[in-house]
């Protein structure tokens, strides 16, 4: 059943020895803590209930919208739902995904360290998150909100008779905890790497989460401010951002999108790092042009500052701007580019295995490279025009941030796993869950790629009869997906109990988090390695240890 | 194998997560830095949104400014000043060995001079503000003499109390920040092999400080007020 | 079971034949946006493919014999790594000129174009024709004629889309924003708002009816009211008492507004600005920020008094006093 290497000897099973997970118990032990491991499990936990939220909102709208006039609901419960699928998912899913959960996890162990620079900082920032999820939990229950996500003014500080007030305060107190997770990885990646791990003999897992840490700590502070002027317009009526009195709605939006297109880039930054972990292992050999990957990934967080007007080509800004925001927006595409040629060139003489972290890795490829291009049609001004605000758009990100980032998660899952939990799972329900996801996923979204282009414009509650086959085509789609989203959340939780003992290395990949038992104990390393060769050396070694 | 002697040899304050005090002090400095960067971000965005009113409704942020008692705000910028002085100075005192008292003194000197800011602040502008009827969204008034921009002019003063608001928060988390340190101090925590909690505080202070050296002339000094101007 | 799988294609074939891929194209720009996407969507399928078929080729070429293999140790190409930026770069760069190009020629009004206005409003659209007809959620033109949209909001940010037209702009409160096309084919074509504005956003919807040039005369001439926009606008100004100070020789407390359509006009702050719709606007709804050299700042503000399209309308009598003025003096 199982493709995964069988060790030499039989590893003793995870309940014979002291190991992070079992050495205190009670619930106590657990909110109190101030080991990464145990918060990235607090955060585990916690994002996978944002994600059902999400994921519920989203069944809905797709039945609902099997019907040109609306299978299920009122126009203005489907406006609420799509808002709040919107929120929880960006927000309290994908910016917090990889970062909070293998983030935490694996930044002080791929460096070599015992935690984290600020492991207090570091529990706080899940108290922050749990909080601000509460406000947009209470919000949801208190009637919902209704302004979309990007709560454009002046509907949202004006017009809108919903939860908006509460909902902008949770975000912007989950703000925070992302701020001081990127604070945290950085002066960790900074001061406290093992004796020998040069920046480049990092794994590229940590320069992702490096690049991604600058884009929380300089981004976030503005959609924190943002919302705040929004909550504090909607209670005084002042007027910042209401031109009947005096304010201007535009200047929402680039506050708005400022922090939030980088934020998309928080959101696959991370994914990207996971891919290259991943197809290194699974190739067994080292990342082709490592630095090209590494300085790619900065390059992206850089440059995602500089293209944010590219969301507002069809308000009325003056051409010059459109110009310049249109050519930077192509120039953030080439360092993916170059990301995903290094990926494949990788794949070039290696030692291919299909396990179901691999199957991941490569859809993410193959996805990424779609939903990317079709970023080009909405850098390129003519076609924006005609395919911003309609399914085009909504489809392509939803290739970059489903097909993309939440495949690269769950690939990313899949493999750390063993170290997690000391666990083995069934690799074959795990690739037959990545199919049927693989196959739900495009079937769900493709369709919607020719609805934009047709000129079905997003957030309708109905729509015109001549959409309805590819609607239905699409809500089919998220039937599939839905299914196969919860089958990993199934055996997954099975093997936690039932999985056969993992060893310390079940991929015999390379990396220093491999070199301690599974589960690793709470201080990570009996003694702090030395570092004396490159990342993914597989070839010199069978998967012995470094140092 | 080498650490558990290493450890016991660790001064107090000694975090298990660093392998050595330079490499903890080293951390703790790099992450105050890292901080103090998001909230330039922070208050850059709502310095960017003032900067871009400002230059669409010129005259009514003029009318705005010259309400605002500028010598409170230069009282208050000295104030802030000379508390950024006795924080450097406490921080020194640690350095070079002083007593527990020294640097005591120097924190409650800073202290008390942050008190003094937010006590100016709050009754001599803000309450005052208050009663002439300059609160935006509670109680705020157009004067007809301020002629055709007046409608604008609540524009400002949201933006006044929201920038010197945030301003007085970071203050007065300040001073419980060092309030803690002074306790601290208190109990012996500190010395000059081990002051890092101090050095870091004085780090926020000061930027806390350079962010009111930005907003006293952005809000307070508009168009000049002894002749020339905007008209 | 040949039975079942024919008619199982068959039905796959009547739902694939349902699928409409390209939207009418009935504007002059339609053929040239549609060339570009065609073109991004074979770039896009091609590398798509190409990725895909590179990662089968060498899933299957090069996977894992035994637990011994022994990979290559390749750290890299510069060769490679130069080609693949430089040749992506050159795709964008062409991608972004030629996208540029278009969007600019798209971007600006032939000079004969005919003006109608446009108000949205939650959740219905009011358009405007110059000569007096008025409409709700339909827009008349006539076919071959260049067409330019002058818009604004009365409440929220809407966003005017035609998809046969292949044009959309946002619709914003507080300012005019504007398009322009010309239809190349008679036909019923969709509008739709494209801007998430509340409950009944998806409802916000209409038809354009591009008509022969004889058919559009008809209609135009056909409606009840056959008063013009100017000729509404001409009463609205007498009826607020705007002709009380704004005297048309001047003698008034008001400057004269006899042909200053179009004409730059210096303002007390020293700027100068042309005398547009949206200066005209501001004057109407926030006078004292349009403050002339040599009149007090007396003039109300009509803001919360008129409605948008109340506002076009007395633009538009503005407008006429300078064609009347030039009339006049070509005499």
């Amino acid at each position: 059943m199982s493709t995964l290497v069988a060790p030499v000897n039989e590893p003793p099973s995870p309940s014979s020895r002291v190991h992070y997970l079992n050495a205190s118990y009670g619930i106590r032990s657990w909110l109190f803590t101030t080991d990464h491991k145990r918060i990235a499990l607090l955060y585990l936990g916690s994002i996978t209930f944002m994600f059902l939220v999400g994921g519920i909102a989203a069944t809905l709208m797709r039945l609902h919208l099997i019907e040109p006039q609306g299978a299920l609901f009122e126009p203005g419960t489907f406006n609420k739902l799509f808002t709040i699928h919107g929120i929880v998912m960006v927000f309290f899913f994908l910016v917090p995904s990889i970062p909070a959960t293998l983030g935490n996890f694996l930044v002080p162990m791929m460096i070599g360290a015992r935690d984290l620079a600020f492991p207090k900082l570091n529990l706080l920032s899940w108290y922050i998150y749990i909080v601000g999820a509460l406000f947009t939990l209470y919000a949801i229950i208190a009637g919902g909100v209704d302004t979309g996500w990007t709560f454009y003014t002046p509907y949202s500080s004006s017009y809108a008779h919903s939860q908006v007030i509460a909902v902008a305060l949770g975000v912007f107190i989950t703000g925070f905890s992302s701020i001081l997770t990127g604070l945290n990885f950085v002066v960790t990646i900074h001061k406290m790497r093992a004796p020998g791990l040069t920046w480049f003999r990092l794994p590229l897992f940590i320069w992702a989460m490096y690049a991604t840490s600058i884009i929380f700590i300089l981004g976030t502070p503005v959609i924190a401010i943002t919302l705040f002027l929004l909550a504090l317009e909607r209670l005084l009526h002042i007027g910042i951002f209401d031109p009947a009195i005096g304010g201007d709605p535009l200047l929402f939006q680039h506050l708005f999108w400022f922090y939030s297109h980088p934020a998309v880039y928080i959101m696959i930054l991370p994914g990207m790092g996971v891919i290259s972990e991943l197809i290194t292992c699974f190739s067994r050999k080292r990342i082709f042009g490592y630095s090209f990957v590494a300085f790619s990934s900065m390059a992206i967080a850089v440059i995602s500052f500089l293209v944010w007007g590219h969301h507002m080509f069809v308000t009325g800004q003056s051409i010059y701007a459109g110009l310049i925001f249109s050519v930077l927006s192509f120039l953030v595409a080439i360092p993916s580019a170059i990301k995903v040629f290094n990926w494949t060139a990788t794949l070039y003489k290696g030692s291919i295995s299909y396990q179901a972290p691999m199957l991941y890795a490569l859809g993410f490829i193959g996805l990424f490279t779609m939903g990317g291009l079709t970023g080009l049609f909405l850098a390129s001004l003519a076609t924006d025009v005609h395919l911003n605000g309609t399914y085009f758009i909504v489809a392509h990100f939803h290739y970059i941030m489903v097909g993309g980032a939440v495949m690269a998660y769950l690939g990313g899952i899949h493999f750390w796993w063993p170290k997690i939990t000391g666990r083995l799972y069934s690799d074959g329900w795990a690739r037959f869950a990545a199919l049927v996801i693989f196959v739900g996923f495009n079937l769900t979204f493709f369709p919607q790629f020719m609805l934009g282009y047709l000129g079905m414009p997003r957030r309708y509650a109905v729509y015109p009869a001549e959409f309805q086959v590819l609607n239905v085509m699409s809500s089919a789609g998220a039937s599939i997906l839905g299914i196969g989203y919860l089958i990993p959340l199934i055996y997954l939780l099975w093997s936690m109990r039932y999985g056969p003992p993992a060893g310390p290395n079940p991929w015999r990949a390379k990396g220093l988090e491999w070199e301690t038992p599974s589960p690793p104990p709470t201080e990570n390393f009996e003694e702090i390695p030395v570092v004396t060769e490159d990342a993914y050396n597989y070839a010199h070694s069978g998967g012995e240890t470094r140092g | 194998m080498a650490d558990l002697a290493a450890h016991s040899a660790h001064p107090p304050g000694f975090a298990h997560q660093f392998e050595e005090m330079d490499q903890q002090r080293a951390a703790g400095n790099l992450g105050m830095w890292v901080f103090l960067v998001t909230e330039i971000m922070f208050f850059g965005g709502l310095f960017a949104a003032y900067t871009i009113y400002r230059s669409l409704h010129p005259q009514a942020f003029e009318i705005g400014s010259h309400l605002l008692e500028v010598q409170f705000g230069a009282t208050n910028t000295a104030v802030l000043i000379c508390s950024s002085l006795t924080m450097a100075l406490a921080i020194h005192s640690a350095q070079t060995g002083k007593s527990k008292s020294t640097i005591i003194g120097y924190l409650i000197a800073t202290m008390i001079l942050g008190a003094a800011f937010i006590g100016i602040k709050l009754y001599f502008e803000w309450y005052h503000d208050y009663v002439e009827h300059l609160v935006p969204g509670i109680n705020f008034v157009i004067r007809p003499e301020w002629g055709h921009s007046g409608s604008q002019v609540p524009m400002f003063f949201c933006f006044y109390f929201f920038m010197t608001g945030l301003h007085a928060l970071h203050m007065v988390i300040g001073i419980a920040i060092l309030t803690v340190l002074t306790i601290m101090t208190a109990r012996g925590r500190f010395s000059s092999e081990y002051y890092a909690p101090l050095e870091i505080s004085g780090l926020y202070w000061h930027f806390v400080d350079i962010v009111w050296i930005f907003l006293f002339p952005l809000l307070y000094l508009i168009g000049g007020r002894y002749g020339s101007g905007v008209h | 079971m040949t039975g079942v799988i024919q008619s199982g294609l068959n039905c796959v074939a009547t739902v694939l034949a349902a699928i409409p891929v390209r939207p009418t194209a009935a504007s002059t720009i339609a053929d040239d946006v549609d060339k570009l996407h065609f073109t991004l969507t074979a770039i896009t399928l091609f590398f798509t493919g190409a990725i895909f078929a590179t990662i089968f080729y060498f899933m299957i070429k090069y996977r894992r014999r035994s637990e011994n293999d022994r990979p290559a140790d390749i750290e890299g190409n510069l060769k490679l790594e130069i080609a693949w930026t430089v040749i992506p770069g050159i795709i964008c760069a062409v991608i972004f000129v030629w996208a540029s190009s278009l969007y600019f020629r798209n971007s600006r009004p032939p000079a004969a174009s005919t003006e109608i206005f446009v108000i949205g409003k939650q959740w219905m659209w009011h358009l405007q024709h110059p000569e007096g007809p008025r409409e709700i959620n339909e827009l008349h033109v006539p076919v071959n004629v260049p067409i330019k949209l002058t818009m604004t909001s009365e409440d929220v940010i809407h966003d005017f889309y035609v998809p046969a037209f292949r044009v959309k702009k946002d619709v914003l409160p507080g300012r005019y924003t504007s398009i322009w096309f010309q239809a190349t084919k008679t036909g019923t074509y969709h509008i739709f708002c494209g801007q998430y504005c509340g409950a009944d956003h998806a409802e916000m919807i209409g038809w354009v009816y591009v008509m022969t040039p004889t058919d559009y005369a008809a209609w135009l001439s056909g409606g009840s009211r056959n008063e013009s926009m100017a000729q509404t606008g001409e009463r609205l100004f007498n009826k607020l008492g705007c002709d009380t100070c704004h005297v048309s020789d001047g003698t008034g407390r008001g400057p004269s507004l006899a042909g200053v359509y179009g004409k730059p006009e210096k303002l007390r702050s020293g700027e100068t600005r042309p005398v547009d719709e949206t200066l005209i606007r501001q004057a109407i709804v926030n006078p004292n920020s349009i403050l002339l050299p040599n009149y007090p700042p007396i003039m109300p503000t009509f803001q919360g008094q008129i409605n948008e399209e109340q506002v076009l309308q007395l633009v538009a009598y503005v407008k006429s006093l300078g064609a009347e003025e030039r009339q006049k003096n070509s005499k």
